[in-house]
């Protein structure tokens, strides 16, 4: 294509349509296959088929540690894999573009049949089909009642069963036609169906709506917090957090929580059955309301949600320093690393001691109920029976100032390797007990606190999620229970002159086994008939 | 709580009776098919909706009485193994004092029990059906086996986060769900093996009364079909339900109603799938036999679901209770 040609003055092929028509036939061609149920069925898939990486590979939204432990073990194959989003499958661009599709897709399809249900809700049901007798439910019945009167009968018969009914006098087959006009009668029930069909599909729309509103207005901020410490709803304070997109640190709602107890109870098997913490929450400043909150029992309050999402043991050192300096109760969360015993490790990092050029630090291994055997502690029981903690004393450089990130649970290796932080001493301790490092400072084990991690979480969205998955699923049971139905009856004169035979014929859609139905309303209708004859003998045939 | 020692080996022995039931059941199924000759009423499945005229059913020659008579005890034995089939989970729950499904060994049982019930009521409303009982009972005492094999748990008190009453609103909803879903699916595949018989037999390829005897025996690819997709249409809204349910229960108990935790993951893949197969028996070129390769694929996704990410990957629902 070249911006250069000159616009085409030669005279057209016979006919062609002109460039803008077929630009919308193109388009429309387009739009009609995406909107096919084909095309929807196979987008179905996709999804299915999307979805599945996201739970074979770790995931970084699941755990951001499962995806860097992927990447130490497949160091080759990781990048590629990150390239194409396979760690974030249900962030990633074609699982959206999958989705998005299908909801175009969905949405094409759905507003044209709303469009057209609508009018059928407002129309009454169409005539009977010339050849009733044809549809593959269909009979006819003789009675000796007349033809209005029979169809007063089944109209009535029809009506109780919640049909909507019209009569018709039946001239619109006549018109060019040699016969006379029969009566004729159109009902029809069931449109629920359709309304339900309807409902769930546009349900599925605004769920995906409040998710995404979710997404966009929510966040959620982790932290743990030792019992008498607490935090208040900022990011600054949150360990771990992510926020959408449209969230600014002013929308967070000002909420503080203090946690004030924690327990664990067990069952006699060691089963963990309840954990609960006593927090005091309010708006910053003031006293707070106090309450109980645990597993599945999580504090809601404006919109936020405080949860307890696991927990673990903080023990307590007591550091003397030779000159007489203490620093008193010193509590650090260890983290559990086996949650079946809560055998949990950690780090305290004194980083700054008055008078002094090297840094102290502890790491250490803190066991509940703690057996030491030949030297090693572990841990047989999480509760805390009998605390004891293994320590490994360190002094010198901590890098905390070095520029590079490292957790707060446990020493720079690094440090340690170059020996600029050298071990100092090493001790099994309980409760009370110290141990003295060689240049006389006491490190002491002066008891331990429970620490509960807390998140709080805030999702506008899901209210209309919820909202939107009910009426999903109501729409689902109207889909799937109602029948629609339609039934036509049209009355004409006996063979013999007297009495009226009536042919009889129902549509159903959607239903694989119409025939016993048919049957058993005709079967209905035959007795209604009779029971109105005026003599008995009324005779019935079922073609 | 403790677990009462005595009404957890109750449960075990009402275990190993009810697979025993089954298996006797198995082989009279096998008996019925063997010794029946070839009933014609057999191959038209009557319609769920009970049939207004009786009529019809003098003129047809009664069913061969040794085959009839062996189908009738296959029914009987199935219905006794239900009962002990109950009794296994009744005990259980009463052993440790809570709902009979906190972990996988209970929650496998509880899903056979209603794969098994579904049939079994199927079959009493429609005999015919009995014709197809040694393809869902096989499979049926194959999963007890293996359950009884692999997936066996001591009885033992609930973790912390399954005390809600949430369990028995998800839980309940996703065994009603998965157990209708085996039989679907079940019916799909033989579906599968029986219209190819008579696309052949319609082709003339091959004559009728040729091929595996057992496809002869089997109900007609229609009404397979539409039992495939009555238990679908049933289970859907069921499993619709149970994901909602769990998303609520997710809310309350992890801090967010959905996290694409690998058990939720499969969850949304099986629902995907099973309105696919709805979507696709409804839709030209897909009718048939491609819209009961999807039921299969969604029994597929629902036993892996089960499976792989209970026992392989870590997530959230990690509650199989082995070690």
């Amino acid at each position: 294509m070249t911006v250069l040609d000159p616009p085409r003055t030669a005279p057209v092929p016979p006919s062609p349509p002109p460039a803008h028509r077929r630009v919308t036939g193109t388009l429309l061609r387009w739009w009609r296959r995406l909107t096919a149920m084909r095309t929807a069925i196979i987008l179905l898939f996709l999804l299915a088929m999307a979805a599945i990486p996201g739970s074979l590979l770790p995931q970084r939204s699941l755990s951001q540690n499962a995806v860097s432990q992927y990447f130490r073990d497949h160091p080759a194959l990781a990048p590629l894999l990150d390239r194409l989003y396979l760690f974030d499958v249900f962030s990633s661009p074609w699982f959206a573009a999958v989705y998005l599709l299908l909801f175009i897709s969905l949405i094409g399809c759905v507003l044209p049949r709303a469009v057209e249900h609508a009018r059928a809700l407002r129309a009454v049901p169409p005539p009977a089909p010339r050849h009733l007798l044809r549809l593959p439910d269909s009979g006819s019945v003789v009675t000796p009642l007349s033809g209005p009167e029979a169809l007063d009968v089944v109209e009535e018969e029809l009506r109780v069963r919640r049909f909507r009914v019209i009569r018709r006098d039946g001239s619109a087959h006549s018109a060019g036609s040699s016969g006379t006009a029969w009566p004729e009668l159109s009902a029809e029930k069931g449109l629920l169906k359709e309304t339900g069909n309807l409902l769930f599909h546009l349900s599925l729309v605004a769920l995906l709506l409040g998710l995404a509103g979710g997404k966009l207005w929510g966040y959620e901020g982790s932290i743990l917090v030792t019992e008498g410490q607490g935090f208040c709803n900022s990011f600054q304070q949150y360990d771990t957090y992510s926020a959408g997109p449209l969230v600014t640190g002013g929308d967070l709602t000002p909420l503080c929580v203090d946690l004030e107890d924690f327990r664990a109870e067990y069952e006699r098997d060691l089963t963990a059955s309840s954990y609960t913490a006593k927090i005091r929450y309010g708006a910053p400043g003031q006293d707070g309301r106090e309450t109980t909150i645990g597993v599945n029992n999580p504090l809601r309050v404006d919109g936020d949600r405080v949860y307890v999402t696991g927990h673990g043991f903080s023990p307590t050192f007591t550091v003397t320093l030779p000159d007489g300096t203490a620093f008193t109760d010193l509590s650090v969360p260890f983290l559990p690393s086996d949650t079946s015993t809560m055998s949990s490790q950690g780090a305290l990092k004194l980083p700054d001691i008055p008078g002094r050029q090297d840094q102290l630090a502890l790491e250490g291994f803190f066991a509940p109920t703690g057996v030491v055997q030949g030297g090693i502690l572990t841990s047989i029981d999480p509760r805390p029976l009998s605390p004891q903690v293994a320590i490994v004393a360190y002094r010198g450089y901590l890098g905390l100032d070095s520029g590079l990130p490292q957790s707060v649970y446990s020493l720079d290796a690094t440090q340690i390797d170059r020996g600029r932080l050298q071990q100092v001493g090493e001790a099994n301790l309980a409760p009370g007990e110290s141990m003295t490092l060689d240049d006389g400072t006491a490190i002491t084990f002066s008891g331990f606190k429970e620490f509960a991690a807390l998140q709080l979480s805030h999702d506008p969205g899901q209210v209309w999620v919820l909202a939107a998955a009910l009426t999903m699923l109501a729409g689902l049971l109207g889909m799937l229970l109602v029948r629609r139905e339609r039934f036509f009856a049209r009355a004409a004169a006996g063979p013999d002159g007297g009495g009226t035979v009536l042919s009889l014929a129902s549509l159903t859609r959607g239903g694989g086994d119409s025939g016993p139905r048919f049957d058993a309303l005709t079967g209905d209708l035959r007795a209604a008939l009779d029971a109105r004859a005026p003599a008995p003998g009324a005779e019935a045939s079922r073609e | 709580m403790t677990p009462d020692p005595t009404l957890a080996a109750l449960s075990d022995t009402f275990f190993s009776i009810t697979v025993a039931l089954y298996s006797l059941a198995v082989v009279a199924f096998c008996a019925q098919l063997a010794f029946g000759r070839r009933p014609s009423r057999a191959r038209e499945l009557v319609g769920a909706g009970a049939p207004v005229e009786p009529a019809p059913a003098i003129d047809v020659a009664p069913e061969p009485t040794a085959g009839h008579r062996w189908g009738v005890l296959a029914m009987l034995l199935t219905w006794l193994g239900v009962l002990t089939h109950v009794g296994i989970l009744v005990t259980r729950g009463l052993a440790a004092d809570r709902l009979p499904w906190g972990n996988m060994y209970e929650f496998a049982t509880a899903v056979v029990l209603v794969a098994v019930v579904a049939y079994a009521l199927m079959a009493v409303r429609a005999p015919a059906l009995r014709h197809i009982g040694v393809f869902i009972m096989g499979p049926v005492v194959l999963a007890m086996v293996l359950i009884g094999l692999f997936l066996y748990a001591k009885t033992a008190p609930l973790v912390a986060a399954l005390r809600s009453y949430w369990l028995a609103i998800h839980v309940t909803t996703a065994i009603l769900g998965f157990g209708i879903f085996f039989v679907s699916g079940i019916a799909s595949v033989l579906y599968l093996l029986r219209s190819r018989h008579e696309a052949k037999v319609a082709a003339g390829m091959a004559p009728a009364g040729s091929g595996l005897r057992v496809v002869e025996r089997l109900p007609s690819a229609a009404a397979l079909d539409r039992v495939a997709h009555r238990t679908a249409v049933f289970g859907f809204p069921i499993w619709t339900f149970a994901v909602i349910a769990g998303a609520i229960w997710a809310e309350s108990a992890w801090g967010r109603f959905w996290g694409w935790d690998p058990k939720e993951t499969w969850a949304f893949i099986a629902w995907v799938v099973y309105a696919g197969y709805l979507h696709a028996r409804t839709t030209a070129g897909w009718r048939g036999r491609p819209a009961a390769w999807v039921n299969v694929v969604g029994l597929a996704v629902m036993i892996f679901n089960l499976l792989y990410v209970n026992m392989v990957s870590t997530g959230l629902h990690s509650y199989a209770g082995l070690s």
